[in-house]
This record gives structure tokens, sequence and C-alpha cells, in this order.
């Protein structure tokens, strides 16, 4: 009842002069305006610099096996073989901070077209969920393989943009057939070029196949973190007569058994082993949970003991998410300040005309004192008027705001997100404002002396 | 029983070191239902008077009692109050709010009313003030649309709207000419006579302090005359 009064008294003052209302709250719509619009720029190219680093890889984590040491020799991380396909798919399930899984099966081999070879730097064996690990689902040309393929082991497979140029020199090699080790590769799609990544090695250098092909058909064995590239030198007592036209990469450790061998008795493969799982994490922000549900999970997966240290380790981008949160910090910072200092610009000019207001008024404060108002009834006028402009000024600003945010979105194509906190910090700042640099003059006001007031020419 | 008791009071302003005194005790008595009249010279001390009378000032030294009441143990909030319920104000500048209609400059009183009045029922008793003035046709009308007389009706209205016992008026016929003047004054007697309203009023006119009972005569802070006014004097006998 009191507050509608009040408001009703405030009203009746500010349309007793709405020319100097509105100037009054120019400067408050100003800065209400420039702040929302600000904001929202700002969102928005924070939420495209976020989505340039996800496509980086910054929110990627990556799970590694841990390291095997004896006799006091570490052997560095992913000497031991630790993780399995079953970890990843776990942690697809359980894990509610990861986006995405992908287990990974490394190999390092000759790939050949025609009588073109050529080594990428890059041979996965993985699940069609990589590329949305790595933010890379959209193909250049092609699909990618299927689960049904992973499932089969299919020689199926996806290659970047290096080989088609290196193996095809730039034709499309859809449909064609490559050969890593003997293997015949059947290319259904080439993916989209990436560059290089930040240690400047080529992203584009790539093939991707389902991890069980590359697992059973072409490794055999985990690589056990230790490459065997092209350089290695084969078995040179072995009699076998691809390895006299392809050299033979694989390191044999146990005499090798005859095909008849093989076929009375097949080796059961005791664990199948992945190399690394790639994850990737559902925002910046959940990183660090991410990382927390994934060492619980893989700990009670593989039976560790509380005193027992992990048997594996999960990575992350640290440089790259730290880089990232310090740019949008740094935006939101900027903002901040500009905020405030147009909202404080804007403020003053309310106090200033507050200022002419309560001289210009003094009379009618000493008549409504002598008809029974107290000093804080007059206060509460006066600051009730400057609130009232303020929020009068802050909605105006959303509107122009949220208006000209529009407008360089459609006009200059800038990307830009509409932010519910900028307005209601907008509304938020504008009543202090309004409070702040309304309580100097509407006090001032409640201090004069009924008596000169009346008596003011 | 007496409504307005002055014992004794005195009023000192002070210019940086100099004491200036300004009332030098001033004792008076004015009945409920009186219409009183002060007059006196420029400076003389009749609107620091009045001030004391109205609760906006303190006397220095001295009691005021006003219905039966001691003033000076009152704290702000209490005298506040007073004005609002017990005291109209009409003043040589009529005071009234620029761009703001007659009704609702009339109803400025009732929003310090500390039991809250409903809005149509502050719409309802400023009509009916103004209408009381002979303004029933002019409610929507700003000041700046009506004549110093009017306007200063509508003064008067707003000091009635919270029917007060007291109506104290410092020069209300200063800014207005004779006609007006004599128009107002009538009002002022109808007032005193048919609602009981206890009026004091401060004027340099011999003239319109007839219409007074009583005539207060104030010469450097000190009462020097209270005379019977001739006119009613006539009356009453
Ligand atoms: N606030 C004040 N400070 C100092 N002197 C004052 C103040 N108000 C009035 N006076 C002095 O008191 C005297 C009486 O003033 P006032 O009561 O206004 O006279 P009047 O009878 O003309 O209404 C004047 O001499 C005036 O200068
Ligand atoms: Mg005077």
């Amino acid at each position: 009842m009191r507050l509608y009064v009040t408001l009703k008294t405030a009203f009746r003052a500010l349309r007793r002069n709405v020319m100097r209302t509105v100037l009054t709250t120019l400067g408050i719509i100003i800065g209400v305006a420039s702040v929302i619009t600000m904001m929202e720029i700002g969102k928005g190219a924070s939420l495209a610099i976020q989505k340039t680093m996800t496509s980086i890889g910054a929110n990627t984590l990556v799970v590694l096996p841990g390291a095997a040491s004896a006799f006091g020799v570490n052997f560095g991380a992913g000497s031991v073989v630790t993780l399995s396909p079953k970890d990843a798919a776990a942690i697809a399930l359980e894990c509610p901070g990861v986006r995405s899984v992908a287990p990974i099966v490394r190999a390092r081999a000759q790939v050949v077209y025609g009588n073109r070879n050529w080594v990428p730097t890059y041979i996965y064996g993985t699940t069609p969920s990589f590329l949305t690990v790595r933010d890379w689902e959209e193909l250049d040309r092609g699909a990618v393989f299927s689960e049904h393929d992973v499932r089969n082991a299919n020689k199926v497979c996806l290659v970047g943009q290096t080989i088609v140029r290196e193996l095809f020199g730039g034709l499309s090699p859809l449909g064609q057939e490559v050969r890593i080790r003997n293997v015949a590769f059947k290319i259904v799609g080439v993916l989209k070029k990436k560059g290089a990544n930040l240690m400047g090695l080529d992203q584009d250098d790539i093939l991707l196949a389902p991890w069980t092909t590359i697992k059973y058909r072409v490794v055999g064995t985990s690589l056990g973190g230790g490459n065997q590239s092209a350089t290695n030198t084969a078995n040179s007592g072995e009699v076998n007569s691809l390895n006299q036209i392809y050299p033979n990469l694989q390191q044999n450790l146990y005499p090798v058994a005859s095909d008849t061998e093989l076929a009375d008795s097949p080796q059961p493969i005791r664990f199948t082993s992945v190399d690394q799982i790639l994850t990737a994490a559902a925002s910046s922000e959940e990183i660090p949970a991410a990382i927390a549900q994934i060492t619980g999970l893989l700990r009670e997966r593989h039976r560790l003991k509380a005193k027992e240290a992990n048997d594996f380790n999960v990575r992350d981008m640290t440089e790259i998410t730290k880089a990232m949160s310090s740019t949008t910090e740094l935006i939101t910072r900027l903002l901040l300040y500009v905020a405030m200092i147009s909202l404080a610009v804007g403020g003053v000019g309310i106090m200033n005309i507050m200022l002419v207001s309560v001289t210009e008024r003094t009379r009618e404060i000493g008549l409504r004192m002598a008809v029974g108002a107290e000093q804080k009834d007059i206060l509460r006028q006066f600051l009730t008027e400057a609130v009232v402009l303020c929020l009068l000024g802050g909605v105006m600003g959303i509107v122009i705001g949220r208006g000209s945010s529009y407008v360089v979105s459609k006009v200059l194509h800038w990307p830009t997100a509409s932010s519910v906190e900028a307005i209601v910090a907008s509304v938020a700042v504008s009543a202090t404002v309004g409070v702040v640099f309304g309580f100097y003059p509407a006090w001032k006001a409640s201090r004069l002396d009924p008596i000169e007031a009346l008596r003011y020419e | 029983m007496d409504l307005i008791e002055l014992r004794d009071v005195h009023k000192i302003y002070r210019l940086g070191l100099i004491d200036v005194p300004v009332l030098k005790g001033v004792s008076l008595t004015v009945a409920a239902g009186e219409f009183v009249s002060l007059m006196g010279t420029s400076g003389s001390g009749k609107s620091t008077l009045m001030n004391i009378l109205g609760c906006l000032d303190r006397p220095s030294r001295g009691e005021y009692r006003l219905e039966g009441r001691e003033i000076s143990g009152l704290n702000p909030g209490q005298r506040a109050r007073l004005r609002n319920r017990t005291i109209g104000f009409v003043f040589q500048s009529f005071n009234l709010l620029a761009r703001t209609s007659a009704l609702d400059n009339v109803m400025i009183p009732l929003e310090y009313c500390r039991e809250p009045v409903a809005d149509h029922e502050k719409k309802r008793r400023a009509a009916e003030q103004l209408a009381k003035v002979g303004l029933e046709d002019r409610l929507d009308h700003q000041p700046s649309q009506l004549s110093g007389g009017q306007q200063q009706r509508v003064a008067v209205a707003r000091a009635l709207v919270n029917r007060p016992r007291l109506l104290l008026a410092d020069e209300p016929t200063g800014n207005l000419d004779s006609s007006t003047s004599r128009e107002l004054l009538q009002m002022f007697t109808r007032l005193n006579q048919d609602e009981g309203i206890t009026i004091v009023i401060v004027t340099h006119d011999p003239d319109v302090a007839r219409t007074a009972g009583r005539i207060v005569t104030i010469k450097d802070g000190l009462i020097e005359a209270i005379a019977a006014s001739p006119g009613r004097a006539g009356e009453a006998a």
C-alpha cells in the first residue's frame, strides 16, 4: 500500500517533466543497451572460440595404459597392457561427464596403392565415435564405417587429405583399395581437412579403420607402446614369400608357426587390449569431473586396491584448456569493465539531474514537510524516483540492446548469443545505480529545513 | 479549553557568533473556535511565531502547548503527524505543485496520513474540499490555468483536506487584489463560524484584521496589544 502510494507519487513527479525524465534516463539507457549488446556479442564470440577450441581437441581426455617398471627401469607410459575395449564401453556408459569415447589401436605401417606407398603419421583402429570425440563428424566425401564394420572387423577405412594427396594425387579415392601389411582396405570415406595440430603434426595424415580390423588383421598383438616402423629390421632368416615383396614389420618373439600348425592349434587371444582410449569431456568445465569419473571407474574395473597406484593415466589438454578459459575470462572481464564504466557514467548523470531536481523542487519539499511528510518520507520519495528512473532506463536499454545485437548479428554477421544473465544483471545493476546515485540527492532533500525550503526562491 | 497556549516564548536565531533575538517572551492563548489576526510591521517576528505555532520550528525557550500537549517534547515524527492531522497551512505564495491538477494538489496531505486512505476516498475528500471553496468545476485545472484567488482557494482546500482543528495563514492575501482578498476572508469567516475551525491569520491590512474576532499586535518580538476586533465587537454589542 505504502509502496504503491510512493510509486504513484514518483510516477506523477516524473511525468511532470517528461523531457527531463527522458534525458536523465538516456545515460542509463545507453549504458544498459551497450552492456547488453556487448554481453551478447561477447558471449557469441566466446561460444565461437569455445567451439574452435573443441575442434582442436581442448576437451579431449586421453586414457593411456600405465608404465611398467622393472628393477628400477621405467618403460614409460603405455608400456603395460591394461586397457581393454570394454573399458571404453564402460566409460561411455557410466561417466556422465564424458560426451563421447573411442578406443584406439595404433599401427605404423606402409600403406600401398598401386605403385605408390606412404607411411601415415597415424593409422588408428577405432570406432565411429572417434570422429565425435575429435569433432570431425563432417566428411569430405563418403561415409563413416559403422559399428557393424567394427564388430565384423571389416576391411574398410577412412583416409585424411594428406593420404589422398600422397597416394591418389588428389583424385577421389572412394571405393579404391589400399593395402596395409598386405591387408586390402576399401576406402569408404574421406575426412575433411583439419591441418596441423598444436604440436605441428599433420592431422590429415591419418587412416582410420575399425579397431578390430587393425588389431586382429594388421597388428596381431598390441604394439605395447613400442612403435614398429618400417625401419625395423625384419626377421632376416625367415622365409616368407611376401616378405620379399613387402618388408615384414612384425617382430616375432617366438618361432613362427607354419600355416598348418596355425590351423591345427589356433592361439586363443587372452586379453584384447587397446593402446589408448580417447574421450571427450562434455564441456571444458566438466573436465575435472570427467577425469575423476574415469579414474574411479577404471580403478574399479581393474580391481585396484586402495593403496595400489593407477595402472593407467588420464591426460587432459591442460595447456589448451588454460588458454581457452583465460581467453573467455579476458573477454568477460573486459566487458565487465566497459559495463561498469558506462553504468557509472549513467549513474552520475542520474545523480546530477536528481540534485538539480531537488534544488528545483525545494519548495515542493518544504510544502510536503509542512503538510506532514517526515524526513524518511522525502528520502523514500526521491530514492523511489531515482530507482524508477533507472529501471525505466534499464528496460529501455534492454530493448534497445537486444535490438542492436540483433542488427549486429544480421548486418555484420557477428556471432551473438542472447544472455539472460546480462538482462538480469543490468536490471539489478540499474536498480543499484538508482539507489546508490539517488541516495545523496534524496538524503539532501530530506535534510532540508521546511521553513527555509518554503521561503526558497 | 485553550487550543493554543504560549508561555514566555523566546526565539533566538544564531548568526555566526551573534545571537539575534526575534521573539522575546510571547505569551498568548487562543481558545478553540477563535479567529485571531496577527498584525505588526515587517520583521517584527510574525512569521517566526507562526512557524512555532505550526510546529515547523521550536521555541528556543518557553512553553508551547497545542491541544494541551507540550510540543517541545515531541520528536520530529510526532510533530510531522501533528502538522498532518491538526494543523492546516495557507501561505502567501500559494505553494501549489506546478503541472499538477487541483485535485492532486489537494490530495497531497492525504499521502502522509499514517492510516492509509484508499484512492477513491482520497479523491472524494479532495473533491469535497474543492467544492467547499467553490472550485467544484476546476478539479482538473493546473495552477497555471487558475487565477491567483482560485489558486489560493486550492491551497485552502489542501489545508483543510485532513479536517484540521487549526488553520494558520501567513499573509494569505499578500499576493491577491483587494476584491479577491475579501472573498478569501469571507471564506475564512465562514469556515470559522460554520465549522468551528480555529484560525490564526497574519496580515498587514487593517481591513482584513477587522474580520477577525481578536487582533494581536506584535512589535519587536513582543506582544504590544491584544484587542477585540472593532468589527466583531460591534457585532457582539
Ligand atoms: N533563519 C533566520 N535566521 C536569522 N534571522 C532570521 C531568520 N528568520 C527570520 N529571521 C529574522 O527574524 C526577524 C523576524 O522575521 P519574520 O518573523 O519573518 O518577520 P515578519 O514579521 O516580517 O514575518 C527578521 O529580522 C529576520 O531577519
Ligand atoms: Mg513574514
